[in-house]
């Protein structure tokens, strides 16, 4: 009796594995799932996050949005924005005689206010954990996410991106005068 | 070898040196970890076998060891948020809703009712998807291959949902005090419902393909048995008490957000043993796929974020707040000191990893070692939850 149920015992044991192998070779029969990238690509890029990218004036392609008022660069956690404040534009000789005149006679002179833009706004992709508080918390909606993001380099320095020239690039725009 | 690094008082790193070997000559001191592929991660088991018995196993943590406590102190509320994705990569939105949470109470906080709902939608999801890949995970412990294949066609079809709104993959960093940073789409709930009976569809399978399967029976079967009392002894929480016989479920016992309009049960099992949690796991997964359904018929419109909520500069009221709540591992414990700034005083974060691995050491007394790979996988272990 013993002997039966002990050998009733092995051929479940044995039929389970059966019915696994039975999963397994219903498989062989579907389509594969596997995406074989590069010549296969996913559909849901578009959500994925590449590095950021500042957005246009809706006038002035070549110009962000931006008014330095730097509070992306305050809100990064991981300190990978640097931006820095456009300078008063050089006086004319008219205006700097008038500002002397007006030193002379006394009175402060008036000066210029500087144009609320960026001068220069650096990224540093290699920190960044793309949390996305700086495009959330950007008072204008001056920064967004790419779509580029496939971006490798072996350089550590290839990942400080210029932002203000890849917005330039992307209008088609001359880098100003000045540089370059 | 004569080099002064070999000599007595610079062999081998502290735990080396202050493993005692036993009285018997015949025993072998052996590292497992901390590279050792069952080890998930890098946690290393300093373990003295006896043939293939072992006699003492000591964890050693700290490799993974990156601060986010400290880090806490240093950064405003808001700047903290990345952190609660990167403790526990396989259940990051837990963490995300401890804080928020934590942070909420804090401040007096509201959160609209459609965030509520799309926090418990997104953070169940991440439950199965951190279910799946211990699922495939440890059976890859256990030396089979093809399961993990099959959790993860799943947890991909997760993934691509959970990508949408939240913009990433793994480390979420979704959740914000006062309500979340997007919206769920009309696409993405039609996603969800789609996926439930997919997901329903597969569990069967699974039975048939793994639990079922005797050799996996013969690997998991009264092996690593955890006595209630030894379990509550060591503060163990999530599927590995619950294995043990208790049902205690934070969504439950301390109930937050819209857990208690929901309806789910909390899967216990009696068998104590590797297979017991094992079979809560597979339960909790029918449980979320539940909670899931009913969620995204309640859901209801409005806003996603209170207004008034906590700016980048926001200054905390000083107090002192925790917030526990129900991670795929366990009792997930935020705790929050504010002194009145804009940074936290001191934050501690309280992993349910922790307790479960430090009960490990008794529990490998006088096992094999291969069913101590067993025990380690079944307690489902996220090591850089454990070291923070």
């Amino acid at each position: 009796m013993q002997a039966i149920r002990r050998k009733l015992k092995d051929i479940t044991n044995l039929w389970s594995m059966v019915k696994g192998l039975k999963v397994t070779g219903g498989q062989f029969l579907k389509p594969q799932v596997t995406v074989h990238y590069p010549r296969q690509e996913v559909a849901n890029l578009a959500s994925f996050r590449g590095p950021l990218q500042l957005v246009a004036k809706p006038k002035d392609p070549a110009k962000p949005k931006c008014i330095a008022c730097l509070m992306c660069v305050s809100v990064c956690p991981s300190g990978c924005l640097t931006v820095l404040k456009a300078k008063p534009p050089k006086p004319t000789p008219e205006e700097e005689a008038a500002a002397r005149a007006a030193l002379e006679a006394g009175e402060k002179p008036a000066k210029k206010p500087a144009p609320k833009e960026p001068s220069r706004f650096i990224y540093d992709y290699s920190l960044c954990s793309l949390c996305g508080l700086c495009a959330e918390n950007c008072p204008v909606g001056s920064l967004s996410y790419s779509e580029n993001i496939y971006l490798t380099a072996t350089d550590a320095k290839a990942f400080k991106l210029d932002l203000l020239a890849d917005l330039r690039a992307r209008a088609g725009a001359a880098p100003p005068a000045g540089e370059e | 070898m004569d080099s002064v690094f070999h000599q007595e008082p610079f062999r081998g790193d502290y735990y080396t040196r202050r493993f005692e070997p036993g009285p018997d000559d015949s025993t072998l001191i052996l590292n497992m970890g901390p590279q050792h592929p069952s080890t998930h991660g890098v946690l290393r088991v300093v373990v003295e076998l006896e043939g293939e018995y072992i006699l003492r196993a000591e964890p050693v943590l700290g490799y993974l060891h990156r601060m986010h406590e400290k880090m806490g102190e240093t950064r405003s509320y808001l700047q903290y948020m990345p952190n609660m994705g990167r403790v526990d990569y396989l259940h990051p939105l837990a963490w995300n809703h401890a804080y928020v949470c934590a942070v909420e109470k804090l401040g007096n906080i509201e959160v609209p009712r459609r965030a509520e709902f799309i926090r418990v939608i997104t953070s169940e999801l991440n439950r199965i998807s951190s279910h799946l890949l211990w699922w495939g995970a440890y059976l890859l412990d256990l030396g089979a291959f093809t399961p993990i294949m099959y959790a993860f066609e799943e947890r991909e079809r997760i993934q691509d949902l959970l990508q949408e709104p939240t913009g990433s993959r793994l480390t979420y960093s979704f959740f914000r005090p006062g309500g979340v940073a997007a919206d769920l789409s009309p696409e993405f709930l039609q996603g969800v419902r789609e996926f439930i009976p997919y997901m329903r569809s597969r569990l069967p399978m699974y039975k048939d393909l793994v639990t079922d399967n005797i050799i996996l029976r013969y690997r998991c079967e009264e092996v690593g048995e955890l006595p209630l009392d030894m379990a509550r002894r060591y503060g163990a929480s999530g599927p590995v008490l619950r294995a043990s016989g208790m049902a205690y479920d934070v969504r439950r016992a301390e109930p937050y957000s819209v857990y208690p309009e929901l309806e789910f049960a909390t899967p216990v099992s009696q068998r104590t043993d590797a297979m017991g949690r094992y079979k809560v796991r597979l339960a909790e997964i029918e449980e979320s796929l539940k909670i899931l359904e009913q969620a995204v018929e309640m859901i209801p419109e409005g806003e996603i974020l209170v207004k008034g909520a906590p700016k980048p500069r926001w200054k905390a009221p000083a107090g002192e707040v925790y917030q526990a709540v129900e991670g795929a591992r366990g009792k997930i414990g935020v705790h929050i000191l504010s002194a009145g700034s804009a940074q936290p005083y001191r934050i501690k974060l309280r992993a349910p990893g922790f307790s479960n691995l430090s009960l490990f050491a008794e529990l490998a007394k006088g096992t094999l070692l291969s069913d101590a790979v067993s025990i380690l996988g079944s307690l489902d272990l996220v090591i850089p939850e454990i070291d923070r």
